[in-house]
């Protein structure tokens, strides 16, 4: 934590906000009827203007989607959404396009402002590159110009599908395909926007890219689809933050992300997770289901971090496929949950090609009403030889009220794999804090201090610009669960 | 037909067989019915998602023996710890063998479930006591419906029983293929003190099954030894349910010796419904070829202050197979518990594979528990100093194997089972060494 921001602020700000990006912007939406259906797909792929391929692709992923059911097996518990309650489509209204910074809708600016992205100061102060998504359709991106001088791409999806249709093509649905599960098949079928990011040979992108994404208009899912392609030796480092507004009505967010790393190319791939939690009676919130993967190939490696503050309910597992020899897979999360938030996260390592490691450091943090699971699949095949990982997942239980559950798969086929995994469930030791307090520090401070040493593995892994918002976050998460 | 249809066909005939007055009645008819709603388990149901039962049922089984066999003791002496003494309750083919047995009233009763089912005297223990700590899946019902047969332990108020008790089950292969059902009731009274040996035992190569429910009720300040020794015929199948209830301040714990048999699935549970409980779960799995085994455990803490732990070593080699499923609950009020749980593994094969699941599920926050899992392989530098010593290879490893399933062996309280397991492992590893060096 900088200097700059004490314990004392915190406070003053938790006892002031509830939620505090909960505003809501009215942008004159153009919006789809509620309800899904054949044409309904057709008609999102047509408004994207998008290739024949594409929605054929698209209807591919609705046939499979229609005979799927929705997944039980996870540890949470939530009234299932209907999905034909909910609209698939909305833009935000101003079009076309805009070049400078100027043309976008002032409203829309004002909302960025409010959330602390101000394109402007993105662009001077943090010299990050932003993609901004809100709701479906991407409005702005910066930087094209720069990056484009290295040859790297990044822009959103449906403008790649038109530009780029061969990158496109060549990867999506390779790493997810369309039937992978229910949800990754819905967002294959209705997905509106999202990012694409291709690294040419041997580019080491100068600047960390990032794209917020935002749910805004009242019930429309959000369905975005990533797509980060990393060519031979290059290296990305690619960061997703989230915010939502406060809403009352349950609202569903089905992303999927593909990372494809090829020869010895790297991903970075961090994420900060602040959606809309519901109220401290557990009403409303977001139900954030995502299927985030990545592929590595020979000497290809792709590092997932994620921070999760967010959402009502959480299922969530990024996983890396470590397909060939050398790869190495890493998986750092903090999954904190509190009142009546549910997250049933964790990772799959799938090792088959020879030398793969991997390490997944997994942190969880429940208080007030909250359950938290970690679920991960470590898998050896029997081709997988010298495979290695090492599994770690520490829960910090506070109050009494809450629960913490581990559920590891851990699979091996090869003898000479090594796999260690600990997990431990504690709470904050009372020791500790007497310790605190003895030195003059209160306890509200003193637990502070501890969440974030117990979280410091995995927030030391975040870029910096996330790391200082991911430890605010993570106090004001907890607010009031200590006592 | 199938064997789910033949079961439930042939519990009208067992229903005539035994004593349709027997207060059980009403348990066993309930539990068929649950049997036949639930059906065998499926590779679908996540506690069954590493072990099928395809190819067990697809034997026809005799579901119970139609005759009497015998044995002459200087045949299977070599089964029984023989050289110390012991109460014992020997079964061939399911039925009693009373030229190998050795129970007692005096004091305790060491003698048969089809006695204590059946007469009035234990008539009050059976009601407060039988299928109370067995669940209601499908393979438990099963058993509870067939259940006849098996050992019947009732250890009274501060009796501390002076020698051990072997419960053997001998299937002589009369039959091609053959389906036992044995079931256990162990109560334990307050300040009790008990060791129990169980060894279930093919003679031949036909196929066995045996689904066999064991319930303990360990009471307060008991204390419950319980050691299952598990080097069957490669034809021979076990499911072992058993159920362990405890209360304050009992002591139980339970040693699993896994090493024969074709398939293996230990199904143990620990329900710890006091204070200051502590139970114990160790294990050592050695096996080769296509052997199955798979541990699937629960420690449910229920009150505050109490432990578990749990160690279970594995080494597999060939084709063979482990699972080790291993569920710590611990709920809301039982704060202060400690649970513990290792898992390790050694795979010697890349045939062999091994899926271990250590799951925790926690309810309260004032808790210490934690889970270690390990899948490796012997050291290379430990085999390449014994090497140069002049120790040859094969002996290197057996040592290093010993040594790692070394932890679980020395909670073992009585040293001739301890002698008879460090044997059985020499046989297994295929060296002539002792291990005590």
């Amino acid at each position: 934590m900088s200097n700059k921001y004490t314990e004392d602020d915190l406070r003053e700000e938790l006892k002031t906000k509830e939620y505090e990006y909960g505003f809501y912007t009215d942008i004159e939406s153009e919006t789809f009827p509620n309800g899904l259906n054949e044409d309904i797909v057709r008609a999102i792929s047509k408004k994207k203007e998008e290739p024949e391929w594409m929605t054929e692709w698209r209807l591919e992923a609705f046939k499979v989607w229609k005979e799927m059911t929705e997944p039980e097996w996870a540890n949470v518990h939530y009234k299932k959404p209907d999905f034909q309650g909910i609209s698939y489509y909305s833009a935000p209204n101003s079009k076309p396009k805009y070049d400078s910074i100027d043309e976008v809708d002032p409203e829309l600016l004002a909302t960025f402002e409010k959330l602390g992205i101000s394109l402007d100061e993105q662009k001077k102060l943090a010299g990050v590159a932003m993609d901004v998504v809100v709701d479906s359709v991407s409005v702005a991106t910066t930087f094209k110009k720069t990056l484009g001088e290295k040859g790297i791409i990044f822009m959103s999806i449906s403008e790649a599908i038109k530009e780029h249709p061969e990158l496109v093509r060549k990867y999506i649905g390779t790493v997810v395909p369309q039937k992978d599960n229910f949800y990754a098949a819905l967002n294959s079928a209705v997905f509106s926007d999202g990012s694409f990011c291709y690294i040419p040979k041997g580019v080491r992108c100068p600047m960390e890219l990032s794209t917020y994404f935002r749910i805004n208009q009242a019930g429309t899912g959000q369905f975005e689809r990533t797509l980060v392609v990393a060519d031979e030796g290059s290296y990305v480092s690619y960061l997703e933050g989230c915010t939502a507004p406060s809403r009352d009505e349950n609202q569903l967010h089905a992303a999927v992300v593909e990372l494809i790393a090829l020869d010895d190319a790297e991903i970075k791939y961090s994420t900060v997770q602040n959606w809309y939690p519901g109220n401290a009676e557990g009403k409303g919130g977001v139900y954030n289901f995502v299927t985030k993967r990545g592929l590595c190939e020979k000497n290809a490696k792709i590092s997932w971090t994620q921070v999760e503050t967010g959402s009502a309910v959480t299922w969530k597992y990024p996983s890396c496929v470590l397909k060939g020899d050398n790869s190495v897979g890493e998986f750092y999360s903090i999954a904190v949950t509190n009142n009546y938030q549910q997250a049933d996260t964790g990772t799959k390592m799938i090792h088959l090609g020879k030398n793969t490691k991997s390490t997944i450091i997994s942190k969880g943090i429940s208080a007030g009403k909250s359950q938290n699971s970690y679920r991960g699949l470590v898998q050896i095949s029997s081709r997988a030889d010298n495979a290695r990982n090492f599994s770690q997942c520490d829960s910090l239980l506070m109050g009494n009220e809450c629960g913490a559950h581990t559920f590891p798969y851990i699979e091996a086929k090869n003898k000479t794999a090594q796999i260690e995994h600990e997990a431990t469930t504690s709470k904050i030791g009372e020791d500790q804090i007497f310790y605190c307090n003895q030195r003059g520090i209160d306890t509200e401070k003193a637990i502070a201090l501890i969440v974030n040493g117990f979280s410091k593995e995995v927030l030391n892994k975040l870029p910096m610009e996330f790391a200082v918002e991911a430890q605010k976050l993570l106090e004001i998460s907890l607010e009031g669960s200590v006592g | 037909m199938e064997l789910k249809d033949k079961l439930v066909s042939s519990f009208m005939a067992f229903e005539n067989m035994v004593d349709i007055d027997a207060p059980v009645h009403d348990v066993r008819s309930e539990a068929i019915k649950s049997f036949e709603d639930l059906g065998f388990p499926t590779k679908r149901d996540e506690a069954w998602k590493y072990t099928s039962l395809n190819s067990l049922l697809k034997h026809d089984y005799s579901v119970f023996p139609k005759q009497e066999n015998s044995l002459e003791f200087s045949d299977v002496k070599r089964y029984f710890i023989h050289d110390i003494d012991s109460y014992k309750i020997v079964f061939i083919d399911g039925k009693y063998a009373s030229n190998l047995s050795q129970t007692t009233h005096d004091g305790i009763d060491v003698c048969l479930m089809s006695s204590a089912l059946s007469k009035p005297k234990y008539r009050l223990i059976i009601e407060n006591y039988f299928n109370k700590a067995a669940t209601k899946d499908s393979l438990s019902s099963l058993n509870t419906a067939f259940s006849q047969e098996g050992a019947y332990i009732h250890i009274p108020k501060n009796k501390i029983v002076e020698k051990p008790i072997q419960i053997i089950h001998f299937s002589s292969g009369k039959e091609s293929a053959l389906l036992l059902q044995p079931r256990n009731l162990i109560v334990v009274e307050e300040n009790a003190h008990v060791q129990i040996m169980e060894r279930h035992q093919s003679l031949t190569d036909n196929a066995v099954l045996t689904n066999s429910v064991t319930e303990i009720f360990a009471n307060k300040r008991a204390i419950v030894d319980y050691y299952k020794l598990q080097n069957d015929k490669p034809t021979a199948s076990l499911i072992d349910n058993t159920f362990i209830k405890q209360k304050r301040e009992s002591h139980a714990s339970v040693h699993t010796f896994s090493f024969g048999g074709q398939l293996t699935r230990n199904n143990l549970n620990f329900y710890q419904e006091g204070e200051r409980i502590d139970s114990t779960l160790k294990g050592v799995t050695i096996i080769g070829d296509k052997q199955h085994v798979d541990h699937n455990t629960l420690v449910h803490h229920i009150q505050p202050n109490c432990e578990s732990h749990q160690d279970y070593k594995g080494i597999f080699s060939d084709r063979s197979t482990g699972v080790f499923n291993g569920k710590v609950v611990v709920d809301k009020i039982a704060q202060k518990t400690n649970a513990f749980q290792a898992n390790n593994n050694i795979l010697l094969s890349d045939k062999a594979s091994i899926n271990t699941k250590p799951q925790l599920e926690i309810f309260a926050d004032d808790v210490k528990c934690s889970h270690g899992c390990t899948i490796g392989q012997l050291d290379d530098s430990a085999m390449f100093y014994m090497r140069s010593r002049g120790i040859p290879e094969k002996e290197a490893k057996a040592l290093l194997m010993f040594a790692f399933s070394n932890n679980v062996l020395d909670s073992v309280k009585i040293p001739e089972i301890k002698q008879r397991i460090t044997k059985i492992i020499a046989t297994k590893l295929g060296v002539d060494i002792g291990f005590d060096l």
